[in-house]
């Protein structure tokens, strides 16, 4: 295997949702275009997606709240399902979850589609069940998500504080499959952005094929959970 | 039935650590001698049960700092169950305490918590796993007894058709787990202690679903876990 430029690419409209079946060995790039954009986003193994993306696990297993370059996301069978292994933004929430229809109207009012065809109002939850429908998966499968260029800090008291401005035009987060990942996006807004306008953002996502986890790699070494958590990632490949 | 004073501010050395943790403690009224069901959960053991709405549910942290694993499910659609992100995100805070609404998947409150004297409860760290524990510990811990096959027997014993697709993101009732300024997450010596106990009103006819946690890694519950109590009382005529 070599690292390849490109192998395709695609632009992801303002709320709109995606799904890929990111293969072992390649790596998404998505880059928020005009800055302020948010990607929820839910993993999966492609072949058994009752292996999903587990939020407590990949936070306490690296004792974060955030993600960026170094960190991992693991599935509920302590393997890792993507890390990212590129970042210019510095922190991605994997906290506050995805808006849902009441909170869009509440937020937004709302817009049909026969009013305003494609720009019609989106919300997160929605977005989510609808692609997931399509690879045959429904509610009982929605579980916490992540939102990529998006942050939420939280203070002593625990309250949670949107961070406005956090991803700058050109801002890019790469995330390498380590596992057959079927991967479920939306480009629907944060659900505590305060812009009172309905304003979801174009992202642009890249393919391309890259080099396996070396032994001396960023995400591997950044803590021995996390080599546990490779050992036992390769070890189901073979 | 329930008291809406807060109890005041700490005054003996014993429980000072109580003045960091806010103004969240609320006593209950209710007497455990008139309750429907009361039941101790050993150690390591699942509970699954029924809280019809407007029923009253008390966990009792018997022992100090034990890490009780809970899910709720509305009865009428097990699909549609507790959602820790919708949670914490509609309240605005990460901690879970009196005044929290439990919120599902569909967006709808499924108990609300109306007495707390322990002060805060987490719903980020989630259930122990045989895996999880091959990760944060070592791979020869795969053995040890944890939450998530807990979680699994009791769905097994339910025979509801519910499976590991059914086990999201739980709270941890009592446990103390803050997140930093610079986005770290801690595990915090617990600030539970003999006898505190959660209390929280149906809002809906749920199921509830609970792991008394078995894990012996990890320093929040001084790698002795201990049992707990549940109570139910009938709701307000």
């Amino acid at each position: 295997m070599t690292e390849t430029s490109n192998l395709w690419e695609e632009l992801i409209q303002p709320g709109a949702a995606w799904s890929h079946v990111l293969k072992r060995g390649t790596a998404m790039r998505l880059t928020d275009l005009e800055g302020a954009a948010n990607v929820g986003a839910i993993f999966y193994n492609f072949e058994c997606p009752v292996e999903r993306y587990n939020m407590p696990d990949t936070l306490k297993a690296q004792h974060i709240a955030r993600l960026t370059k170094g960190f991992v996301l693991y599935s509920d069978m302590g393997r890792i399902l993507v890390s990212v292994i590129a970042d210019s933004v510095g922190w991605h929430d994997p906290l506050a979850g995805t808006s849902n229809r009441q909170l869009i109207e509440r937020k937004y009012d709302r817009a049909t589609y026969q009013e305003v065809r494609n720009a019609y109002y989106k919300n997160g939850r929605d977005s989510f069940l609808i692609e997931l429908a399509k690879w045959g998966l429904g509610p009982r499968d929605l579980v916490a998500n992540v939102n990529f260029f998006s942050r939420v800090d939280v203070d002593s008291d625990g309250r949670m504080s949107f961070v406005p401005g956090n991803s700058k035009p050109g801002g890019y987060v790469e995330l390498r499959a380590e596992m057959n990942v079927l991967a479920i996006l939306h480009t629907c807004q944060h659900p505590l952005d305060p812009n009172p306008k309905y304003q979801p953002k174009p992202v642009h996502v890249a393919i391309r094929q890259v080099l396996a986890p070396a032994v001396d790699d960023s995400c591997r070494i950044s803590r021995p959970e996390n080599g546990r958590g490779f050992v036992l990632t390769e070890r189901y490949f073979l | 039935m329930i008291s809406s004073a807060p109890i005041l501010a700490p005054t003996t050395a014993e429980n000072a650590n109580l003045k960091t943790i806010g103004n969240n403690l609320v006593q209950s009224e209710l007497d455990a001698a008139q309750a429907i069901y009361r039941h101790v959960i050993p150690a390591g053991e699942p509970w699954i049960h029924e809280i019809a709405k407007g029923q009253f549910f008390r966990i009792v942290d018997l022992q100090g700092n034990q890490a009780v694993d809970t899910l709720f499910y509305n009865s009428h659609d097990y699909a549609d169950r507790y959602s820790a992100q919708d949670t914490i995100q509609q309240q605005g805070n990460i901690y879970l305490t009196t005044g929290t609404k439990l919120i599902s998947t569909a967006g709808t409150t499924l108990l609300t918590i109306v007495a707390d004297t322990c002060g805060r409860h987490d719903t980020l760290g989630g259930a122990c796993a045989n895996e999880s524990n091959m990760v944060r510990y070592a791979i020869e811990k795969r053995h040890m007894h944890a939450c998530r096959s807990s979680f699994l027997k009791a769905l097994i014993d339910w025979d509801h058709g519910m499976s590991k697709r059914d086990i999201p993101a739980n709270i941890n009732f009592f446990m103390n787990v803050p997140v930093t300024a610079d986005g770290k997450l801690t595990f915090e010596d617990g600030i539970s202690e003999p006898g505190k106990y959660v209390e929280m009103r149906a809002d809906a006819d749920v199921l509830c679903l609970i792991s008394n946690c078995p894990q012996l890694n990890n320093p929040c519950n001084a790698y002795n876990p201990t049992p707990v109590e549940v109570i139910i009382w009938a709701a307000e005529p």
